[in-house]
This record gives C-alpha cells, structure tokens and sequence, in this order.
C-alpha cells in the first residue's frame, strides 16, 4: 500500500517537472524584448478602463455552495458502493436513503430557484 | 528513524510554514493559495498514514472544494485584486488567539500523548480491507448507521442554510430596496 | 521469460537484476523502480497526445471539407513538431499587472493535473502504473487541480476577460462534476471496487452494454470537464477573447493547448477503461502487448466521437449549459444510482445474482426505463417552460405609419415637429 502512494508521489513531482521542461527551453531559446506597452493588459486593443474586479453574479458562488454539499456525500457513497457485496439489506437501504435525502436537496435547491443562472 | 519518518517531519513542517504563510500574507487571494497548499501537505500526510480514501478525500472535498468556494468568496467581495492596501494581517486580538491556539494544541498534545491506544502497535491481517471494512462500518446496524444518516441530515440542512442565505436573502433584500 | 511474452516485465526484470547487481540499498531500488515507472507512465499520454493534435485537425478538416495540414512529413504528421518548435521560438510576454507566482505555477498546474491521472491508468493485464485501491476517486480529485490552476490563471492574469473566463469555466467544471462523480459510482457498485485495474477485470460484459444510461451520463459530463464543443464557453473567443489564457503567450499557452488536448485524450481513456473494457479482447492474456493496443483503440473511438461532436454541434448558452447538468443529468444520474443499487441488492435477496443473463437483462431494463422516463419529463418541463415565455413579437425598426390613425392627427404631428 504504501509502495502505491511512494508511487503517486514521484508521479506528483515527475508530472510537476514534466511541463517544467519546455518552459525552461522556451525561455533560453526564445527573444526577450518586453516593452511598456507589450505588457500593457490585452483587452483587444483598447485602453484598459477601471479595475479588473467587475461586478460578477453571486450565482457563481451558489453553484459552488451546491457543489460542495453534493461533494461531501458524493464521497460516502464510494465506501458503501465498494462494500456492497458484504452489507445487510438494512445498510442497502441506509445507503438509499441517504441518496435520497441528496435528492431531496436538490429538490429543495431547484424549487427555491438556487439552480437559476439570471 | 526511517526514511518515511524523515519525511513525515518534512511534510509536516511543509503544512505548518504554509499555514503560517495563510496568516500573514496582505494579499487575501495569495492566503487561499497557501491554503490550498497546507491543505495539500495534509492529505500527502494521509497518504504516508496509508490513509488512501482519506488523502483523496482530503484533495477532492477541501482543495477540488472548499478551497475554491473561498477563491470564489474573496474574488467576489474584494474591491480591486491588484490592490496592495490591504489591512494589517495581525490586529490587537493576536497575542489572545496566540494563547488560545497554543492551549488547544497543549490539550490535543496532553490528550494523545495520554492515550494509550495511540502507541500501541496494531497487527492487521494481510488480506484485511480497510476500505471495505470502512464501508460496512458505516451503514450497518452495529456500526455507524445512525452517524451516518445523521450526517446526511445534517448536509441536507446545511444546504437548505446555504440557500437561504445566499438565494432568499438576496432576494428579499432586492425587494427591500 | 522471452522478450515478446511480456516485454515490459522482461525489462522490468533487467533493471532490478542490474540495480541488485550495483549492490544499492533495497529502499534505493524501490525509489529507483518507481521513478523509472512513473516516467513511462507520465511520458505515454504526452508522446501520444503530439500525434493525437495531428490528427484531430485532420479529422476536423476532413469534417468541415477541407484538407487540414498536409505540407510538413508524410500527409503532414509533422505538423505539431512544427507548432511545437514555433512556440518555443514565440516571445513569452508576461504582462505587468500579472500576478507573477500563480501565473507561473497555472500552466504547469493545468498539465500536471492530466498527467497524474496515467498513473493509475491500465494498459495491459498487469501493466499499471500503481493499482490504488481509491483509483476511481484519485481520478476525479487530481482532476480538480486542473479546475484550481483555471481560477488561478484567471485570476494572475489580472485581465477582466481573463478572470469572467475562469468564472464561467469553474461554474461549469464544478456543475459537470456532480454527475460526472454520480456516474463514475455506478461502475465501482457494479465492480464492487475503486481499483481502476480492478474494475476493467470485472467487466465480462463491457459496462457500456450493462448501464448505457451511465455511459452517456459521463461521456457528456466529461465533454463538459475538458470544455470541448458544445460546452466550450471557457474560451468562447467571440465573447471572452480567450477565456482564462487570454494573457498567456509562447510556451506557456501551448502548455494550456497541450493540457487541453492530453484532458481529451485521458478522459477517452478514463471511459474506455471504466466503460468500454479498458484493454480487454481476445488473446489479451496470452500476449498482454496487445492490451494498450485495445485500450487505444477504444479510446481513439471515444475521441473521435469527441471530434465528431465538436464539428457538428454549436456552441451552448450558458444558463443552458448549467440547466443541463442541475436540472437534467444531476437528477437523473442520482435516480440511475438508486435504481441501479436497488436492482443489484434485489437481485442478490432472491440469489440471483450470479445468473448473468437475467442481471444484465434487469440491468439494461432499467436503464432504458431510466432513460425514457428522464427524457418524457425533460420534454414535458420544456414545453412548460416554453409555454411561459411569451410569444416573441418582432418589432420593426422602423415603424410605418398607422393605417388607422387619421390623417389631420399626423399633419398635426407634423407640424408639432
């Protein structure tokens, strides 16, 4: 088990320094002639007005909120789902009602108009 | 000590400068970074507990998550992301939260360090599935059944909170104005 | 053991005879075997995914009637060695407002997020990577690194089309990973395992024959995930410029290119191995080089519905984009689960689980009975919806004279002016 994970965290660093490389190249082979205006921010040309920071929707952030609730419990169901074989019928059904109560939230979110872009 | 130990140490020091960094960075957006970084620290500790379903649990919820609800958070109230006049991270309360930090730790420390489970040695059959085992525990009547709809419960409030505050609240206070 | 029976473990067995041989610590060995593997396994998705450009302009050429790149090599398969040097060649302009640290770290990110998911990929009966008993899980969460360096990109870019981009492209890759995880659940239940290795060996009969409805669940929440047509609002160019990477020049944006690509690529071969029976066929056991070959070949199937779909279909708004995923794949993959569950444990009360025919029979009714039922509903709120939104009236843009209005009212109007 842990030769698995001894694994994964030389994959992690391999995998990190991988993108690395080209990075590296590009920047010894490639011209560095940066000017006031080369590095202004790209807005197709036109002078940049105000700050970056717009007014964005606040539905972004209840997507997220949603996410995260249906992520938590996304996550129990893997264990129940791998130990299926070895449960009782009684932790079948805990298991569904589990899902249920989910759906149920959803049900929630969607009648009170949290799933609505405008 | 063995090589798994020193790394322990290193990963574990890793978390703590990163958590640290959270703390006292101006810049709020780089704080959540760092975070992000402590919290990958944690679940690399996960992993060298061989605590698999934990470490992924740890990057999926809190990084893939909860780390990004706060990005989300700080982008959408702060003024301006390039503005380097944020307050000072440390006000007067910082020695009392100092205090109250350390108190905690000396407790957990105290707690642990007294318990004996905690250093015993356990010897776990080879064919033992941990994974497995954890999901039995979890929905069977001499386990955690009641824990575990309890906790489906709890998520369900919490998501109903959620869209109160974030949907209704807003709406109720567009009709205000 | 000959070099064509198993060639991999052939030279496996090389190395450690000749690291035994070097008389190195035994810990050394490991790390040594590991970095070797994890090489091999990170290099296999990035050597492929420099032909796979290739050949997806070629196929989206042949789509759209035109020859794509035929100059550079042989029906122009040189052509992305030639991206590849012009980009190293390119100017890296890093703008002055950025946000140096993350707009660094991003590109990076975006790729290391793909190429760890190979580690846990299986190629052949016993050629993976490392056989974690969370594979299935591990996928989805490194695959949210890939969403992080998103948010980071767009925002270290300190650029307003930069940071909507990566906005809009967070909202869509969160919405799409709640059934994308509800649909990876169905093959661990099936499988009664995360093991990515274990749930191709479990699948006798590939899962896409037993929960089609599954299938489509996750081929089109993956679609979503690597923001390919008809979800490719992340870098909708007509509205955002270029989404999160509009500030991104030279190496680092062909690091975000490459990364989109190499996420086709891994999600093509992330469904062939959960859905499609990963590097099962005939003669597998026998000769295990032939494992990676049925697994590409699976995956190139996926991918080239992939590229089919993005040739034939427009672009979706974005408020139907997250309708689809809350209001129509979230429910109705919640429901296929239970239902599928429920199934399963039925079957096993009445002790006929280990009876095939009738499991997969049962398995696919349900399905279908799913499906139907998920689709009558959609149409049903749809023409609800439809029935509220009022009759479009088209307004000209100049109006003509009324013809009732009589004749002394517009000369007055006249006159007024």
């Amino acid at each position: 088990m842990q030769d698995n994970w001894l694994f994964i965290g030389i994959a992690v660093v391999i995998a990190a320094m991988l993108p690395m490389l080209p990075i590296a190249a590009a920047r010894i082979l490639s011209p560095h002639r940066p000017n006031r205006l080369k590095n202004e921010t790209y807005e197709c040309g036109m002078e940049t007005v105000g700050d970056t920071w717009v007014q964005f929707k606040v539905q972004y952030y209840v997507y997220a909120l949603v996410f995260l609730i249906f992520d938590v419990e996304m996550i129990f169901l893997f264990p129940w789902a791998v130990a299926y074989d070895n449960l009782p019928l009684l932790g079948v059904i805990a298991g569904l009602v589990f899902i249920f109560l989910l759906l149920d939230g959803l049900a929630y979110a969607w009648r009170k108009g949290a799933l609505e872009w405008s | 000590m063995t090589p798994i130990q020193y790394f322990f140490l290193f990963t574990a020091g890793f978390t703590l400068l990163a958590a640290l960094g959270v703390v006292t960075r101006r810049n709020v957006v780089h704080s959540a970074l760092l975070l992000v970084v402590a919290l990958f620290g944690v679940a690399v500790t996960f992993a060298i507990l061989e605590a698999g379903f934990w470490a992924v649990f740890q990057v999926l919820v809190y990084i893939g998550a909860i780390a990004i609800l706060m990005i989300f958070m700080v982008m959408l109230t702060r003024r301006n992301v390039a503005d380097e006049t944020y307050p000072e991270p440390f006000n007067d309360n910082m020695r009392l939260a100092f205090l109250a930090a350390l108190l905690v730790f000396g407790g957990l420390a105290l707690t642990i360090g007294g318990w004996d489970a905690a250093r015993e040695t356990m010897t776990v059959p080879l064919d033992y599935d941990a994974l497995r085992e954890f999901g039995r525990a979890m929905v069977s009547p001499d386990g955690y059944l009641v824990p575990f709809i309890l906790v489906s419960v709890l998520l369900l409030a919490a998501l109903v909170g959620a869209i109160y505050v974030a949907v209704l609240g807003n709406k109720s206070q567009e009709e205000r104005e | 053991m000959s070099f064509f029976e198993d060639p991999i473990k052939f030279l496996a067995g090389l190395l450690q005879d000749l690291l035994v041989s070097l008389n190195l610590h035994p810990i050394a060995i490991t790390v040594i075997n590991n970095i070797v593997g994890a090489l091999i396994v990170s290099s296999v998705g990035l050597v492929i995914v420099i032909f796979l450009i290739w050949l997806e302009r070629k196929l989206a050429a042949r789509f759209q009637d035109r020859f794509g790149p035929n100059r550079a090599g042989p029906f122009g398969i040189l052509q992305s060695f030639g991206d590849l040097s012009k980009l190293v060649l390119k100017e890296d302009v890093v703008p002055d407002a950025a946000d140096k640290i993350p707009y660094n770290i991003a590109p990076i990110l975006s790729i290391a997020a793909v190429v760890l998911v190979w580690a846990v990929v299986p190629f052949s009966v016993e050629w993976i990577g490392t056989d974690l008993n969370v594979g299935v899980l591990y996928i989805a969460a490194v695959g949210s690194f890939g969403i992080l360096s998103v948010l980071m990109a767009g925002w270290a870019s300190n650029n307003k089309y930069a940071l909507l981009g990566a906005f809009r492209a967070v909202a869509q890759l969160i919405s799409y990973e709640v059934p994308l995880i509800f649909a990876l659940l169905i093959p661990v239940l099936l499988a009664r395992s995360m093991g990515v290795n274990q749930i191709v060996g479990a699948q006798d009969i590939w899962y896409i024959f037993v929960v089609p409805v599954a299938f489509g669940i996750f081929f089109i929440a993956s679609l979503a995930e690597i923001g390919r047509t008809p979800f490719d609002l992340l870098e909708a160019e007509s509205e955002i410029v270029a989404g999160y990477h509009t500030e991104y020049s030279g190496m680092k944006f062909g690091m975000f290119m490459a990364g989109e690509f190499l996420h086709s690529l891994t999600l093509a071969v992330v469904t062939a191995a959960l859905f499609l029976g990963g590097w099962r066929g005939p003669y597998v056991e026998q000769l295990p080089l032939l494992g990676p070959l049925y697994l590409f070949l699976k995956a190139g199937f996926v991918y080239f519905l992939i590229v089919w779909i993005r040739s034939s279909l427009p672009r979706i708004r974005i408020d139907h984009m997250l309708d689809i995923t809350w209001k129509f794949l979230t429910p109705l993959s919640v429901v296929l689960l239970m239902a599928i569950a429920l199934t399963d444990a039925l079957l096993k009360e009445f002790g006929q689980i280990n009876n095939t025919a009738l499991y997969v029979g049962a398995m696919i009714a349900v399905n279908v009975v799913i499906a139907l039922l998920a689709l009558f509903a959609a149409s049903r709120l749809n023409s609800r919806q439809r029935r509220q939104i009022k009759t479009f009236e088209p307004r000209p843009l100049a109006v003509p004279p009324k013809p009732a209005a009589p004749a002394a009212a517009s000369t007055s109007e006249e006159a007024s002016a």
